[in-house]
């Protein structure tokens, strides 16, 4: 913006992300921003509709010696799993029986990675964010189920899985749906005593891991290991499970209250 | 009764009313999901012919939910105007949509007399253009510090959202919405959280700078009606108080909210004394939103929307806004369902007597871009829409969604020659504002003088 005596916008957009000061053309957007606008937008229609190489990921934590299980969810592609969100909750049977065959034992917890809304997440920080998470579930002496690998699945599709491999409890890394400031947030979703017909009530949730922007993979794995131990210690999870780790934590990280 | 038709040398069979309602419904997701669309494109033509012969008085006979279970329902019958209704009275839904076309029909007198399901049983049979040819005839107007609804004009809510509530981050989208001749409907923030603490600094900030300013426009923080009324209690100055609501109620209660908590919120508003003309409620709706409360009990998206529009009206609103794409395409899917919707929404709210907005929005996993809001804009203004949203760049960034932009209501008051409501168009002259793209934009900075919470940055300026 030109025109005038005293603008203060370069001031302003200090003080917010919104998309203030743009100018205009006639009653229009100038050419600069509309096409910053659309180059947002396509970054997160791409995220969203990018298929996600699962294979190559299962393949990769096999290479690394961890045991993976491969799922589905009853989603029959993207389109499916977008206008249909009971069947991302829900495995196809093939997967359940796997998940029973394998699960015999139990475990004190299940990691599931799935692409979510966001391929670009889970492409992007799954895997360093597994290795800390692989790192510190083996610090706390737990025992871990074989890692599930599923596309297109919800967050409740987490209750069925870790009901299945007879988890205390599951935790459930996926891409959050995308904004255009953001396209690449991960998701960690904890449920104790996972099982189908949970409620969202019932699990606590680290949103917006994406460094540098947002929560570091530090950060990220340090909650999680708080939440994990004390879900398990008190026999629960959800909105009676407070994060209180950030006062004990040395990061400096102060992240928002982290409950859905 | 089951209702049954051959078409094309296919029969067809409807258990009910409200399965007759749902699969005449042009398709959309939520029903989809909910497993009560049509299963063919002839399968929702035959509920179209039966439903064009169900005379409007049936729905009056033959409550869609029991009105001893649920509150929406009996209000509904309660809230019905036989004399109102006399016009109509003897006619089929199908004759109804006739009548309707009618130019010289008067179709704003007719709001009481109608129920929110003959108003959405008619829409089914109508096409967008129809929608929008009736919808423009209904006048309906508000008053608050700025007339909005009056013919030839078309308002805005400033919409400044942050994703901390940042009061100089607030301001500084104030500011800029201003300059492009936006607020005159509302200005409105969806607070990042819901404590009175948060929202009572919001609101003195939003109250000191409409003082300073003298824009003749109101304010509202969409809190929980619980925290508007804990606020009124303790003297905040709260012009509207907000309430997302929907059309049961179980979906209302699952809203945290019911009919005598509103009116209950309603009279302390209404005690502050601070709009003369009584309107002093701000109502959100959406299709989808009984559903996702898994509380629609077997009633369709569009209807259960329709029939919101009855609890919005108990209670005299200035404004009314259907947040039409906000709630994802396992709802509304893509750009055609999310228009076809929100000139429904549009078109039954008017109809209903509501002063009806429309947030023209989407989401970022629906079928949708900002062409298609450009053509739903468009269409609303024609139809003559109370208001729309102005978010800076058409980008929330606390809502993480896309809207309307200020430029975009320039647009529509350039191409449609509408103008905003009149009060602030004199305000908007006198600050030297164009509001239609036509002039030149202000120097921000005389205006930035009365924003306290930026006066610093202008300082420096």
């Amino acid at each position: 913006m030109s025109e005038g005596l005293n603008e203060p916008w370069d001031l302003l957009r200090g003080f917010t992300t919104a998309r203030i000061g743009l100018g205009r053309a006639g009653a229009g957007l100038p050419s600069r921003a509309l096409l910053d606008f659309q180059a947002a937008h396509a970054a997160a229609r791409d995220a969203v509709w990018r298929p996600w190489d699962s294979d190559g990921f299962a393949a990769r934590l096999e290479l690394a010696g961890e045991p993976v299980l491969r799922l589905d969810s009853q989603a029959s592609g993207r389109a499916d799993y977008l206008k249909r969100p009971d069947k991302g909750r829900r495995l196809r049977p093939a997967s359940r029986d796997a998940l029973l065959a394998a699960g015999g034992g139990g475990a004190d917890v299940a990691l599931v990675v799935s692409n979510g809304l966001s391929s670009t997440a889970v492409e992007r920080h799954a895997w360093p964010l597994l290795g800390l998470i692989l790192a510190a579930i083996r610090e706390m002496d737990l025992s871990l189920a074989p890692l599930c690998v599923i596309e297109n699945a919800r967050v409740a599709a987490a209750d069925e899985i870790g009901e299945c491999l007879r988890a205390r409890a599951v935790a459930i890394l996926l891409g959050e749906r995308p904004g255009l400031s953001a396209e690449d947030s991960l998701g960690i979703y904890l449920t104790y005593a996972p099982a189908v017909g949970r409620t969202d009530a019932e699990r606590n949730c680290l949103s917006n891991i994406r460094p540098p922007a947002g929560m570091t993979y530090t950060s990220a794995a340090f909650k999680l290991r708080y939440l994990l131990s004390e879900s398990l210690r008190r026999g629960l999870s959800g909105v009676d499970l407070k994060d209180d780790s950030v006062a004990e934590s040395e990061l400096g990280f102060s992240a928002p209250g982290l409950l859905e | 009764m089951p209702y049954s038709i051959a078409v094309k040398g296919r029969h067809f069979q409807f258990s009910d009313l409200k399965s007759l309602l749902a699969k005449a419904s042009p398709l959309r997701a939520a029903d989809e999901l909910a497993g009560l669309a049509a299963t063919s494109e002839l399968e929702r033509a035959a509920a179209q012919y039966l439903l064009a012969d169900i005379p409007l008085k049936q729905f009056l006979d033959e409550p869609l939910l029991p009105p001893e279970r649920d509150e929406v329902s009996a209000l509904i019958l309660r809230q019905h105007d036989r004399a109102k209704f006399a016009p109509v009275s003897a006619l089929t839904v199908g004759e109804f949509r006739d009548w309707l076309l009618q130019p010289e029909h008067d179709v704003t007198s007719l709001a009481w007399g109608l129920t929110p399901e003959m108003a959405a049983a008619v829409s089914k049979l109508m096409r967008n253009q129809d929608l929008i040819a009736v919808a423009r005839r209904c006048l309906v107007v508000s008053r608050f510090r700025s007339t909005l609804g009056l013919p030839g004009r078309i308002g805005s809510r400033l919409q400044p959202n942050h994703p901390t509530d940042d009061p100089r981050g607030i301001a500084a989208s104030i500011l800029d919405g201003l300059c492009y001749g936006g607020g005159d409907a509302v200005i409105g923030i969806n607070p990042a959280t819901d404590s009175p603490d948060n929202v009572r600094a919001l609101l003195n900030m939003l109250d000191e700078l409409i003082r300073r300013t003298g824009a003749p426009t109101q304010s509202c923080v969409l809190a929980h009606v619980t925290t508007s009324m804990q606020l009124m209690r303790q003297g905040a100055p709260l012009d509207l108080v907000f309430q997302s609501i929907a059309g049961t109620e179980a979906a209302n209660r699952s809203f945290g909210v019911n009919l005598a908590m509103l009116g209950e919120a309603r009279e302390m508003a209404l005690s502050l004394g601070r709009n003369p003309f009584g309107q002093v409620m701000y109502f959100e709706t959406g299709q989808g939103s009984a559903l996702s409360a898994d509380a629609h009990g077997g009633v369709d998206a569009q209807t259960c929307e329709a029939r919101a529009y009855a609890v919005a009206r108990e209670f005299a609103p200035f404004l009314v806004n259907t947040v039409v794409g906000f709630i994802g395409p396992e709802y509304l899917y893509d750009g055609k369902q999310i228009i076809r919707a929100g000139l429904e929404d549009h078109f039954c709210g008017k109809l209903l007597g509501l002063p009806m907005g429309c947030d023209v929005c989407y989401t970022n996993h629906a079928e949708a871009d900002q062409n298609d809001m450009d053509n739903l804009l468009t269409l609303l203004g024609v139809a003559g829409c109370h208001f729309i949203m102005g978010v800076p760049g058409a980008d929330d960034v606390m809502l993480a969604y896309q809207s309307s932009s200020f430029h975009d209501c320039q647009y529509l008051r350039q191409v449609l020659g509408l103008r905003p409501a009149p009060e602030f168009e004199a305000w908007l002259a006198a600050q030297g504002i164009d509001w239609d793209g036509r002039g030149g934009l202000p120097a921000a900075g005389r205006l930035l003088r009365q924003f306290p919470a930026l006066l610093g940055a202008g300082a420096a300026a």
